[in-house]
């Protein structure tokens, strides 16, 4: 998207004057759509639409081998994949910078062991856990990518259904899994504390945040702040342009409030999502 | 041929229920998207495909551009997670070129490329869920993108598969679990008004004598998917029409 210098000034002066393009001021979200379920044959799955942003996540277990220096903890994988449906511009290999940028947030986000629990994940120390693939993919970006897919990944990962191992069987080195087939046995994970990002975009003098694409270009710079319970668990600057320490501080806290505000929504929607809800592209 | 005996029972039906000249059942939607000039999601099945056209629009590679024609740029791209065992890529691997290349010769055939001379249009295809039959998916969704985003295009193309089970019994709509059982498949990308093929594939082999009446399975499957999309851009057209109120001349 390009904007000419007359419609970049009638977003600059939107914003300061608290009424943004679309008519919201400038705490304010785009209306938000979430689905569980959709991917049928994975562990769990969501969808989450955005306004224009439109991002589906499914999650695959595999067993695997933790690694050596950390035997009690499972593993967790994340995978943007950008399709070109999105944008012509992802075409090929042209969506891989954003993707890895965004995979990178995301296990820097979901890191440390107060946020998301992988120690759970572990079948037998050393040995045998399970390895989590978290599959992102990018259906259509209308801007504010990190907080539609860290929501979706949240709301995936509450969805995701790990097996129950009821029993191993240590036979020398071969270890036999006895996993049970019943779907009802299926754990759920503990996705209390898991990290929500908010991208505070800096316009102007003011700091808005869930930027258009629009506002996006007009932004001097922006700040996309994860934030897990009531702490934050990556700060990352995003975008070109540079910020003063006080507004990056300013950016900060708005971050952790509006987090705070976004996951109360979150397990909202989420309490109200009923099994065998009609859901799809179809609707 | 013991294995693909199981693929048709003693009285008809075949491993998921259907006859053998059946469907599997197809639902699609028009214009998903926004951001797309036209886009479309089918599912077949279990097989669910997403399908989005940008263009025609400048080209964006300058040498590429023709001075009588517009390009038609496909790319076919499998979503990590659409198949039972997680895939490493979404694409650049030789089935998803490949599949990419017959997806084009597929649509430049009623595409009227002549009208946009020095231009490009792009139709990306993304498999969400691939339980068989995904060529055909993309082709049908494709098709429905294109009628979307407003392209002339000839007539309908539309594609299926159809395979010989029992060695005498043509069989339609191959599903993912028969083509793991064996047994030939036949895809044939086809103009059901005109009755042209463009596009005919086969995997596996079989006697000479048969091939005229899979193949004509095969193409009364495709004049079936073409009745349902057509069923489909009709009710699309009508809704969108609804909305600007010229419902209300008729």
């Amino acid at each position: 998207m390009s904007l000419c210098e007359a419609e970049k000034t009638f977003v600059l002066h939107g914003v300061e004057e608290n009424f943004r393009v679309d008519g919201r001021e400038r705490e304010d979200y785009r209306p938000m759509e979430l689905e569980t379920d959709i991917v049928s044959h994975a562990f769990g799955s969501a969808r989450l639409r955005l306004a224009n942003t439109d991002v589906l996540v499914a999650v695959k277990i595999e067993v695997d081998a933790p690694f050596p220096e950390r035997p009690y903890e499972g593993k967790l994988d994340f995978f943007v994949d950008c399709s070109a449906n999105a944008t012509p511009d992802f075409e090929g290999r042209g969506g891989e910078e954003l993707a890895v940028q965004i995979s990178n947030a995301l296990s820097s986000a979901y890191r440390s062991p107060n946020v998301f629990d992988l120690r759970k994940l572990c079948i037998l120390k050393g040995k045998k856990c399970w390895k989590l693939y978290v599959d992102i993919l990018l259906l259509e970006c209308g801007g504010n990518l990190f907080d539609a897919v860290s929501l979706a990944v949240k709301a995936a990962l509450w969805n995701t259904q790990v097996p129950l191992v009821k029993q191993v069987d240590i036979d020398g080195n071969n270890i036999n899994l006895d996993v049970s087939d019943s779907l009802s046995d299926c754990q759920r994970m503990d996705v209390e504390k898991a990290p929500i990002m908010v991208t505070v975009c800096k316009i102007g003098e003011r700091c808005v945040v869930d930027p258009n694409a629009a506002e996006e270009k007009c932004s001097v710079g922006s700040v996309v702040v994860a934030v897990a319970g009531r702490k934050i668990s990556t700060v990352l600057q995003t975008g070109t342009g540079s910020l003063h320490p006080v507004t990056l501080l300013e950016c900060l806290t708005l971050g952790v409030k509006i987090a705070q505000r976004l996951d109360t929504a979150l397990w909202d929607t989420l309490r109200q999502i009923k099994p065998n809800q009609d859901v799809g592209f179809l609707k | 041929m013991s294995r693909s005996k199981e693929l048709i029972s003693k009285i008809g039906l075949r491993l998921d229920g259907r006859r053998a000249n059946e469907l599997r059942r197809i639902r699609c939607k028009l214009g998903v998207f926004t951001e797309p000039d036209g886009s479309a999601y089918l599912e077949q099945g279990l097989t669910k495909v997403l399908a989005a056209v940008y263009g025609p629009h400048q080209v964006r590679n300058r040498s590429k551009a023709q001075h009588d024609t517009a390009i038609v740029n496909c790319q076919f791209s499998m979503a990590v997670f659409s198949t039972n065992e997680r895939k490493r890529r979404p694409r650049g691997d030789r089935k998803s070129t490949e599949l990419s290349m017959h997806l084009q010769q597929a649509l430049l055939a009623v595409i009227k490329t002549e009208l946009y001379p020095w231009s490009q249009i792009d139709v990306y295809v993304e498999v969400l869920h691939a339980d068989g039959g995904i060529y055909p998916a993309c082709v049908n969704a494709a098709t429905l993108a294109l009628i979307d985003a407003g392209i002339p295009i000839k007539e309908y193309v539309c594609a299926c598969t159809a395979s010989l089970a029992n060695n005498d019994i043509p069989m339609l709509d191959i599903s993912h679990q028969e083509e793991v059982m064996g047994g030939p498949t036949l895809t044939v990308a086809a103009l059901p008004i005109s009755g042209k093929i463009v596009l005919m594939e086969m995997s596996q082999r079989f006697h000479l004598d048969h091939l005229q009446k899979v193949l004509e399975k095969a193409l009364q499957g495709c004049r079936d998917i073409k009745q349902i999309l057509d069923e489909a851009v009709r009710l699309h057209v009508r809704d969108v029409g609804c909305s600007t109120g010229w419902a209300n001349t008729s």
